[in-house]
């Protein structure tokens, strides 16, 4: 398999040229890392190549890069994650886009090259806050009807903001601030190097 | 002249046929289907989130809570994704007992899609009848972890506990006699294989049972065939999965093309279907269920012949038997580290996926090193099928998209995760 993967690693190489940041195997798997302004030009070349040809896009997640390692993060804070898979030829390939402005980040739209990006995209506005530029449809999409704010970036609260009940006195459904408080159950720890010896 | 003008239509959250919490909002012109909207959302738990602020074993259980009808082909790619990531080799038996269950879930999964999308176009008895197999299926999954659904059994690094000796047994009630007690306990004298076993000789007479009942059914044909048509290009482009591609002429199965556990190592075809129409779906998952019905057997056979250990031997990830953990300081010191702060997963990033009943399911777990995943991102075949549905519904008839939510087996749980 890794043979295969160094194989694609070079194909990739070779199509993409200079729009690559970079290309790392990890773990038997190809992740490539592209520049926002190259979005379109690096998709559709991966998918209409015919030595590369993802015709699927599997997964778009957003990422939120700001407490990794618990330490103050080094670079645009958001990114996009496409998962894209060759059925032709049997492998996947992950493409990392970073976004380069962390109070509106703004990532290139793929929905019209996979239609299945449109609903991922959708999912990573509404979760992540990351625009999708040139999308047809770009509503929230798993949130309540009306919610503020994005709910999966690492500031946001695990309790969120709001709570919902009903007010008997106003016969309706309103929201008011959480009345509960967070707790943390077990730490999140990250080892020192050569932890225990 | 009057001004004829498009209808717009709520569908669900509260209907029968939406399979859930699906609200569809419909734009009618007449009783044709112009534009179908789907809201979704209203399952939404957030679970992503929620396991990053858990350690990696804390997750597992709601693994099971995602696609709630197919719940241990979920922990299965969730238990891939830390074993890669974290290097951890599983034994072979316990490799098999997880083909075994997944392929037990399979069926599990494709006897209530049947019920229910018979079900939504009409047919009663189908539900029945495939809710009288499931009995039997869930009823494993009781014997093997306790709960009929929520079983988190599979472990990374392996399952929790070793298949148990004996089946669970009907009691004596006031609604049972005797001799109906000795008939309902008849295949649950023996080992927990022995019931499997006796369950797969049943099941390939009860699959003709549901084929006779719908196959050459005329209602059936009318109402599946020629509906929801997508063509392979489209269905490719449209990320769409498992059956639902496989319904499209693709002969693409994760189990065969990207073999994961022992896959490599069982017999079983690939149905594949011509026109991509509801029809050919329900052909394909018919003889999915038969396919099933065969590693199942396979399985069971080499259970049977190869005891052995069924967790990985690496108590940073697995915890020690209880004997070595009260005669051994260090594997107690394992048991508390393992039980109080979790497993450290390395730094890195990882992608697994299982061909789950309802396509590919994806985990994407991006670990800091830390003992909470950093970023869980959950790939939901179901996610994908339903955007879908606003092209496969274009010009359809009402009644139409109800048995292209059928065919597409939505369920919420996966979908708004």
């Amino acid at each position: 398999m890794s043979v295969k993967m160094e194989k694609l690693k070079t194909a990739v190489e070779e199509v993409l040229g200079d729009k690559l940041v970079s290309t790392k195997i990890a773990l038997d798997e190809l992740t490539v890392v592209c520049k926002a302004a190259d979005t379109l030009a690096v998709m559709t070349a991966l998918r209409d190549h015919d030595t590369l040809s993802f015709e699927q896009c599997i997964d778009v997640c957003g990422m939120d890069y700001s407490t990794y390692k618990d330490q103050p993060w080094d670079g645009p804070r958001f990114a996009v994650v496409y998962h894209l898979l060759s059925l032709k030829h049997n492998v996947r390939v992950r493409v990392r886009i970073f976004a380069e402005d962390d109070s509106f980040p703004v990532v290139p739209s793929v929905a019209d090259i996979w239609s299945a990006a449109n609903w991922f995209e959708r999912e990573a506005f509404d979760l992540y806050g990351i625009v999708f530029d040139g999308h047809p449809d770009l509503r929230r999409l798993l949130t309540d009807y009306g919610f503020v704010g994005h709910p999966f970036r690492k500031d946001f609260p695990l309790s969120g903001h709001v709570e919902m009940r009903y007010d008997a006195a106003q016969q309706r459904v309103i929201y008011q601030p959480v009345t509960i408080e967070p707790r943390e159950i077990t730490p999140r720890i990250i080892r020192e190097e050569n932890y225990g010896g | 002249m009057a001004e004829i003008r498009n209808y717009t239509l709520n569908f669900g959250p509260q209907h029968p046929a939406a399979h859930g919490v699906l609200r569809l909002v419909l734009e009618l012109d007449g009783e044709v289907v112009q534009r179908a909207d789907p809201h979704i959302g209203l399952l939404h738990r957030g679970t992503e989130k929620l396991a990053e602020s858990k350690t990696f074993i804390q997750s597992l259980p709601y693994m099971d809570r995602l696609d709630y009808v197919s719940m241990m082909c979920n922990e299965h790619a969730y238990c891939l994704a830390i074993e890669k990531l974290a290097g951890i080799e599983v034994p072979l038996r316990a490799q098999y007992i997880r083909v075994m269950f997944a392929e037990i879930t399979r069926i599990l999964n494709h006897l209530l899609w049947i019920g229910a999308h018979a079900l939504d176009i009409g047919a009663m008895t189908m539900f029945l009848y495939a809710f009288r197999e499931r009995e039997d299926l869930m009823d494993c999954y009781e014997a093997v972890s306790g709960a009929r659904m929520h079983a988190a059994y599979f472990r990374p690094g392996g399952v929790y506990r070793d298949l148990p000796d004996s089946m669970p047994q009907y009691t004596v009630s006031k609604i049972k006699n005797a001799r109906e007690l000795a008939k309902l306990n008849e295949g649950r004298q023996g080992t927990m294989l022995d019931f499997i076993e006796d369950f797969t000789k049943r099941f390939p007479e009860k699959i003709d049972e549901y084929e006779t009942l719908l196959t050459d059914n005329r209602i059936w044909k009318q109402r599946t065939v020629g509906i929801g048509v997508v063509s392979p290009e489209r269905a490719k482009n449209m990320g769409l999965t498992g059956a639902m591609l496989r319904g499209s002429g693709i002969a693409w199965d994760l189990r065969k093309t990207q073999p994961y556990d022992v896959y490599d190592r069982v017999e079983f075809d690939v149905p594949v279907g011509v026109t991509g129409d509801c029809y050919d779906r329900y052909l394909v998952r018919v003889e999915e269920m038969r396919q099933s019905n065969r590693i199942v057997e396979q399985c069971v056979a080499w259970l049977k012949a190869n005891p052995g250990p069924v967790i990985t031997e690496n108590h940073k990830f697995a915890p020690p038997s209880r004997e070595d953990m009260k005669s051994n300081m260090e594997e107690l010191i394992h048991h508390f580290k393992l039980f109080t702060e979790g497993m450290h997963v390395p730094e890195g990033e990882a992608y697994a996926a299982v061909e789950h009943p309802k396509g590919e399911f994806g985990i994407y777990l991006v670990s800091d090193g830390a003992n909470k995943p950093y970023r869980l991102k959950i790939r939901a075949p179901g996610y994908a099928h339903l955007a879908a549905l606003d092209e496969m519904s274009r010009g359809h008839m009402i009644a139409d998209v109800v048995a292209i939510i059928g065919t597409q087996d939505i369920v919420f749980g996966e979908i708004d995760r």
